[in-house]
């Protein structure tokens, strides 16, 4: 590669060039406003810290969004190790004797009413968005990633470091979850 | 071969993304022929990917952005950064 082909980084221009795309990137993953502005913020500073280690191969938003991953990559741990533990998670299929049925009061139950006009309204969407606001935040991360931005399993094991098993028993549990929680305050409400 | 409730339903959600196998699914279906509480959580399933479609469609239609003070204020901090 000719000096002249190389990638150049212009950090004066940084925020007008990338600042949208990496916060939009980070919004799909996170879904948090302020945090998703740290982060970007963060990526910036990390990467004027790094900035004689750029060697021109990728573009300049390439070499951002590597650094920005692992910001994401680090909070994905963070939530995994610390709050994860501690949150309560709701189990709804019984252990020991009878393991693996269903709770009895935690089963699905018939939902009253008229499915079909209840999809149709436009309030479900703020209902639903609540409702994965209340799961543990790294289910309601990888539920995101791969049920409404529709990411690769592949691509999401990879960017979090998880096996395709541990995103299915998240994707799993979220799902579970939500069906009891859009049964209590949205079909049967 | 035989599932319990929770694996049944573990391989109900995996088929909603179109990613279960073809064995998972054949234990599923007999799960499902003898399991009442599982089918109709199988059936509300449906339901429940038709509504994170619309979530997804109302989501994907607006595009973020940071205002301009946001950007403002991020600019000033990188460029304090840049003359220490």
């Amino acid at each position: 590669m000719s000096e002249t082909d190389k990638h150049l980084l212009n950090p004066e221009k940084w925020v007008s060039l990338h600042a949208d795309y990496l916060f939009n990137y980070t919004i799909s993953r996170l879904n948090d406003r302020d945090l998703a502005k740290d982060l970007v913020q963060d990526t910036f500073f990390s990467a004027l810290k790094a900035k004689n280690d750029f060697q021109g191969k990728a573009s300049e938003r390439t070499w951002l969004i590597a650094i920005l991953k692992r910001k994401i990559v680090d909070h994905y741990r963070k939530i995994n190790s610390t709050k994860g533990k501690a949150e309560v998670r709701m189990n709804f299929y019984a252990d020991g004797e009878r393991e693996g049925e269903w709770l009895e009061e935690r089963a699905p139950t018939d939902w009253s009413g008229e499915i079909e006009k209840k999809i149709e309204n436009q309030e479900l969407a703020v209902v639903l968005e609540k409702c994965i606001a209340n799961l543990p935040e790294k289910y309601a991360m990888v539920f995101r990633m791969k049920t409404i931005h529709q990411i690769e399993t592949e691509d999401i094991c990879k960017e979090l470091g998880i096996t395709s098993s541990n995103l299915w028993v998240i994707i799993h549990r979220a799902r579970t979850q939500l069906r009891k929680c859009m049964e209590d305050n949205w079909f049967n409400n | 071969m035989k599932l319990t409730c929770d694996e049944a339903t573990a391989i109900c959600d995996k088929s909603q993304y179109k990613e279960a196998s073809l064995w998972e699914k054949t234990k599923l279906s007999i799960h499902l022929f003898l399991c009442k509480k599982c089918g109709l959580y199988s059936k509300q399933n449906k339901v429940m990917s038709t509504c994170y479609q619309k979530l997804k469609d109302a989501e994907l239609s607006k595009t973020l952005q940071l205002n301009q003070e946001e950007k403002q204020f991020m600019e000033q901090e990188l460029k304090s950064k840049t003359e220490l």
